[in-house]
């Protein structure tokens, strides 16, 4: 970051930040200065990040955990180093922090490891994650399929029994319908701590009770919160976590699976293979205490490093900093859209409890068709059903059009999208009477 | 917006044809008719689409007696659907499989010319020329067609090309 910070950020300071991010200088489509809203895919990487990433191949580039040379001890202190600073981030251990591909990746790590445990594997320690015919997993109707699918392949192999919580049609999970969906039988309740459809922000607190009441596990898709609000895993109190460095401003190929200490002691492995063991022999091996034993293999150390860097980014800018100026963003965009005629917004119409991520459908004219005009005009958004075909079947859409901010968004950018957004009918030759497609 | 570029994307004929589509609906088959059905989706917005096309046999030779199609997408895959139902309406299966082809020519030209007999077998779908230059379009205007070749080869009619 160009300034030195001693003081955290306030929201009119955030215009200095767009210069650390290089990439938002460029023009696209016949030199339109590029509006990127597109960042709840895929977040644009500060230098900082890209220095951390070329400054490891650059200097310090070798295996880690491994080799009596200087470089691997450089090596290995970056990777573990980074670990620390997503710890910090999240309100984590650095022991509670695997890395993994993605989020995603994350997700299925824990599921297998479940599936192993629920085999037999693991031992006597193990045996609290077994599933077995007659439990259920519990998930809600706004998972993006990352958070869904695990789960459906999991109860498949094990026989226990996949069931969800509906959401409203503000697009919130029904937290009122915990109690009846969430019972003795509950094993695992995975939910989303953020929509990236919706954009809705759960309310932890009553989940994780809930779980509590009936012994289940708690799983926590932080992949849209991390970035964006301030998030404490340790005081939100669940007992797995997941996230995406790609999205919080890092490199794409890293994420994180948290887990609380005690639970990846007693968890079994997900994959097998060099540097997760202790002792192996042709018939059997013993395995690494957590976190490298969910770590098989050579761990993708650049990207950790700077998945690191833009925790530490994320960090000196302050995450109720970068919460507050993102809940600006969200008004501007509700704001703007609500006068906008045949523009609905699927999720919360107000900023409470919401990130500025915001899908709408355009009446009369196909989410396709919106993006495309929207990228003429240099912005880029996202169309389709953003990895959660359920949610929007709820809502009896195909697919939706969503612009979503994060540290570098301004006011501009905004006003850009809108006064696209606005000409969308127009150029359709939508009126309130005709309607092409949806 | 640089109307221009969105103009010569979105055609009259492709705005037209989207707003009132040749073909929507699923109507049973004439009696007598080989029916071929086929779903095709687009994966990355879930787009999709149900196409039947009805072939009868005139002096031996399968003809389509007709196409039609239900399904949710954008303008450009509505339209090329559209269209895709008058260009094969009526002809004979043998030519259809050669328009699919030349459609799908057309789609991966990326700029370059399209021979003239080509263009002339395609008629309206020209309108769709456009669309090679946006990558990501590409695939809403191939949704019917590949449904369409996909119906064909389920009664048996096998259009040339690979893929
Ligand atoms: C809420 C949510 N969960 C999970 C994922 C999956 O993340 P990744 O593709 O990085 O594994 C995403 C990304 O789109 C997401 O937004």
């Amino acid at each position: 970051m160009a300034l030195v910070m001693t003081e955290k950020l306030g929201t009119h300071e955030f215009a200095a930040v767009r210069a650390d991010f290089p990439l938002l200088a460029r023009n696209v489509r016949d030199g339109r200065p590029l509006v990127y809203l597109d960042s709840a895919a895929t977040a644009q990487k500060p230098e900082v990040v890209i220095d951390a990433e070329q400054d490891f191949y650059l200097h310090h580039n070798a295996a880690v955990h491994r080799g009596a040379h200087q470089l691997a001890e450089e090596a290995t202190e970056l990777f573990e180093r980074a670990r620390e600073s997503v710890a910090a981030l999240v309100g984590a251990d650095p022991g509670e922090i695997v890395w993994t591909g993605n989020a995603t990746g994350a997700i299925n790590v824990l599921a297998h490891a479940i599936g192993h445990a629920s085999l037999g594997r693991g031992g006597a320690a193990a045996q609290r994650f077994a599933l077995a015919p007659g439990d259920e997993v519990v998930v809600t109707g706004a998972e993006h399929h990352s958070n869904l699918i695990p789960w459906q392949e999991l109860c498949a192999r094990t026989g226990a029994t996949l069931r969800w919580i509906p959401v409203s049609d503000e697009g919130r999970i029904l937290t009122n319908r915990l109690e009846d969906i969430v019972t003795d039988r509950c094993r695992v309740l995975a939910f989303t701590h953020a929509s990236n459809v919706t954009g809705a922000v759960t309310p932890v607190a009553p989940f994780v009770a809930r779980a509590h009441d009936v012994g289940a596990l708690t799983v926590l898709d932080a992949c849209q919160s991390v970035p964006n609000l301030p998030v404490d895993l340790h005081a939100l109190g669940v007992d797995f976590a997941v996230f995406s460095g790609h999205k919080m401003l890092g490199p794409t190929g890293v994420g994180a699976l948290y887990g609380r200490r005690e639970l990846l002691e007693a968890l079994p492995p997900a994959n097998y293979g060099g540097l997760m063991v202790e002792v192996v022999t042709m018939e059997s091996a013993t395995y690494s205490m957590p976190p490298q034993r969910f770590e098989a293999g050579t761990q993708m150390v650049a990207q950790a490093v700077g998945m690191g860097a833009a925790a530490e980014y994320l960090r000196e800018l302050g995450m109720d900093a970068v919460a507050e100026h993102e809940r600006g963003i969200t008004g501007r965009l509700l704001g703007g859209i609500a006068e906008l005629d045949g523009v609905r917004v699927i999720g919360p119409t107000t900023s409470d409890q919401r990130l500025a991520v915001v899908s709408f459908v355009v009446d009369g004219v196909h989410a396709h068709d919106v993006g495309q005009l929207l990228d003429d005009a240099g912005v880029a958004v996202r169309v389709g059903h953003h990895c959660a075909q359920p949610l929007h079947r709820r809502f009896g859409i195909a697919a939706t059009a969503r612009a979503s901010a994060s540290v570098y968004t301004n006011e501009a950018d905004v006003d850009t999208f809108l006064e696209a957004l606005g000409r969308v009918r127009g150029f359709f030759g939508v009126s309130d009477r005709t309607a092409v497609a949806r | 917006m640089t109307v221009s570029a969105m103009e010569q994307l979105y055609q009259q004929l492709i705005l037209d044809h989207a707003r009132a589509p040749h073909g929507h609906g699923l109507v049973p088959a004439p009696d007598g008719d080989a029916v071929g059905e086929s779903f095709a989706v687009n994966p990355t917005c879930g787009d999709e689409v149900r196409l039947r096309v009805a072939l009868r046999l005139d002096d031996g030779r399968p003809v389509v007696d007709s196409v039609c199609w239900e399904g949710q997408g954008c303008s450009i895959s509505r339209a090329s659907l559209s269209v895709l139902t008058e260009l094969a309406d009526g002809q004979d299966a043998a030519t259809v499989g050669a328009r699919i082809e030349s459609f799908r020519t057309l789609m991966h030209l990326r700029g370059g010319g399209l021979e003239p007999e080509l263009e002339d077998e395609l008629g309206d779908a020209m309108a769709f020329a456009g669309v090679a230059k946006y990558p990501a379009r590409i695939k809403c205007a191939l949704l019917g067609w590949m449904a369409l070749r996909d119906a064909l080869t389920k009664v048996g009619v096998h259009p040339e090309g690979t893929e």
